[in-house]
């Protein structure tokens, strides 16, 4: 009865492209925060955060940067994992190359580095498309995980060919290393989360959002009405990567801590942020946090409802998390592209019109 | 009746033509062996309505292609404003101030009619990426700006009630009409409307006729009009230039050209849809 837009007026231009036009989402969204803000620090445990927050809150940030270029732009990527291990072995150069330098600014550039390669490996979809780019950030994908094992500089001549993330203080508490307390790391990669979300929210809804989608609809149309289609597909690749650079810095540095890129950036991790965003929904920030929710939610749940409360093997249970991911790609693929987030809105539809709905 | 000089004339109407304001000089244009404009000139001067008629296949909407910038004639050179215009990229085109409509629609369809309309306010917009990264004032204000002119095109086009639909959930008379729109929506100096009016009925090619002559009386645009519906043309445009396997046959007055012996038997004489 209460979601509704009527009564509702927009007096402005400048509110009726205001992130949530209907006061109602205006005071979920203040509700969430709250929560966020005011509860969870307060009382998450080291497994909450471990298992669920923290992954969830950095691969929504690798989320939003794919679904820019991906959902928005319309240029396939499976290079994600490559360019989240940009950002890991960026922050680790930085981190010890200058040990005074603090962890904001150290994920900052290990965004911006990413930009700059997903750049580079952009190029190439200024004269190709679709599966023959795919196929050219697959490329990427696999040279980067190679140079990163090949070239001992990257991994401080270690002898594992692990990297480890030093210990460092953020006001005074660590927010990496074996020393970090889970509400420390939790408020450090939420604070990227919003304030990565509102940007991402603002480029969206404005000129640069619309040339994005431009090209994604139609890049002759768009180039006819005054789009450059280098600078925009560039642009994509350069703010969906530092956004990937971020989450994989933050994945190294904060939550896993130490490093082997084969495992822990491979072709799984593309593939991984992918599903999040085809699940969540295709140009949709909602959707990327949907996404990147039930990609993490999904095998807690299934280990707790089948293997912990069923007693299935967990081998099997594993199996059963593939069945069910592979057929919900297809459905989503085929049914419904824009994934949750438009099976949200359709609701949302319904709710408005609820209880009568003619 | 139409003097050359560059001072322009009066129409019947009262309307005022000016100069030429775009001249084409022996284009020609081929893919492979096939010739699809041959060696053709003629020019636009500023507030007409010039026609490019001719049956299928006879280079019309090539020769909108090459004036935008798709294709790029081996052959000839065009003089824009009074200067040779370079070889330029589509997008280079349309910052000179040249827009236009595709013969098969080619709008944003995943995007809502406003968002069409609204980027093609693009060139209007300037503020950097980082403005536009945290809302900063530049950015904010040129989007409240720009959506008022993009409302006020909505409303002249009569397209308010669709403004927040997917493109794609339009019919067909209306993406035409929002494809317009988005053209109008940048201010061109010259607009070109490849065959507007393919496909519509009756009713519809009425309303779309109105636009096309109210855009070119109240803003002043200069129109380039490929159009099928020889009553349209005769309606509607000041200069018609008739085109047939790829060859210029005709060029004058709606009057003149009908006149004319070699487009009566190439055109006028077989019957067309
Ligand atoms: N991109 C292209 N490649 C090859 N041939 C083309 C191309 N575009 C147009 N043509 C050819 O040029 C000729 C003129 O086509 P077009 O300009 O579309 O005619 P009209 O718009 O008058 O119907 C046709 O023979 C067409 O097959
Ligand atoms: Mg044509």
């Amino acid at each position: 009865m209460f979601y509704r837009e009527a009564g509702d007026f927009k007096t402005s231009y400048a509110d009726d492209s205001q992130t949530f036009p209907i006061a109602f989402d205006r005071y979920r969204y203040y509700a969430v925060l709250a929560v966020a803000l005011g509860i969870i620090p307060f009382v998450i445990t080291d497994y909450w955060a471990s298992a669920i927050l923290i992954p969830f809150l950095i691969y929504a940030i690798a989320a939003i940067g794919l679904n820019i270029l991906t959902g928005y732009c319309g240029q396939v990527s499976l290079g994600t994992g490559g360019f989240m291990a940009v950002g890991a072995y960026t922050s680790y150069k930085l981190m010890t190359a200058f040990p005074g330098m603090d962890m904001v600014t150290v994920t900052l550039l290990s965004g911006a580095m990413t930009a700059m390669v997903g750049v580079m490996f952009g190029l190439p979809s200024l004269r190709i498309k679709g599966f023959y780019l795919a196929v050219a950030t697959l490329a990427a994908q696999f040279f980067l995980v190679w140079l990163f094992n090949k070239v001992p500089w990257f991994y401080n001549y270690s002898a594992s060919g692990q990297i480890t993330a030093p210990e460092r203080l953020l006001f005074g508490h660590a927010v990496t290393g074996p020393n970090a307390e889970a509400w420390v790391k939790y408020l450090f990669c939420l604070a990227f989360v919003f304030v990565l979300a509102w940007v991402a929210r603002n480029l969206t809804r404005g000129a640069m959002g619309r040339q994005w989608m431009a090209i994604r609809d139609m890049d002759i149309a768009a180039e006819i009405i005054g789009v450059n289609p280098l600078r925009a597909k560039l642009s994509a690749f350069a703010v969906s990567s530092f956004y990937v650079g971020v989450a994989g810095a933050l994945l190294f540095t904060v939550y896993l801590g130490a490093v082997e890129v084969g495992e822990a950036y491979g072709i799984q991790k593309s593939f991984l942020v992918l599903f999040m965003i085809i699940i969540g929904g295709l140009g949709s920030l909602f959707g990327s946090f949907a996404g990147a929710a039930f990609m993490v939610l999904l095998p807690v749940a299934l280990k707790v409802l089948l293997v912990d409360t069923m007693g299935w093997d967990t081998a099997l249970a594993t199996h059963f998390q593939f069945v069910i991911v592979g057929g919900l790609i297809m459905f989503f693929l085929i049914v419904e592209p824009h994934g949750l987030a438009r099976l949200w809105s359709l609701a949302k539809e319904k709710l408005r019109l609820w209880p009568f709905p003619h | 009746m139409l003097d050359a000089g560059q001072q322009g004339y009066t129409t019947a109407d009262g309307r005022r033509i000016g100069g030429v304001v775009m001249e084409m000089r022996n284009i020609t244009l081929r893919f492979g062996g096939v010739v699809a404009i041959k060696d053709i000139s003629f020019d636009i001067r500023e507030g007409e309505i010039r026609a490019i008629i001719g049956p299928n296949g006879a280079g019309k909407s090539s020769m909108l292609n090459v004036i935008s910038g798709f294709y790029h004639p081996q052959e000839g050179e065009m003089i824009y404003r009074g200067a040779r215009r370079p070889p330029m990229k589509p997008y280079q085109v349309a910052r000179q101030g040249i827009a236009r409509t595709f013969q098969n629609i080619a709008l944003f369809e995943g995007m809502t009619v406003l968002d069409n309309v609204m980027t093609g306010r693009l060139n209007h917009m300037k503020a950097s990426i980082l403005d536009q990264a945290f809302w900063w004032g530049r950015a904010q204000r040129e989007e409240v700006e720009n959506r008022k002119r993009a409302e006020e095109v909505i409303d002249f086009l009569e397209i308010q009630h669709i403004r927040k639909t997917p493109v794609g959930r339009l019919p067909y008379g209306l993406k035409k009409r929002v494809e317009l729109a988005r053209a109008l929506v940048s201010e061109p100096k010259i607009l070109l409307l490849d065959e507007p009016m393919a496909g519509m009925n009756v009713e519809e090619k009425e309303d779309m006729s109105r636009f096309i002559l109210d855009v070119n009386d109240e803003f002043g645009t200069t129109i380039v009009l490929i159009e099928h519906d020889m009553g349209v043309v005769m309606d509607l445009s000041d200069r018609v230039v008739v085109m047939d396997y790829g060859k210029k046959i005709g060029d004058g007055t709606p009057a003149e050209v009908r006149a004319n012996q070699e487009v009566i038997d190439a055109y006028l004489g077989v019957s067309h849809d």
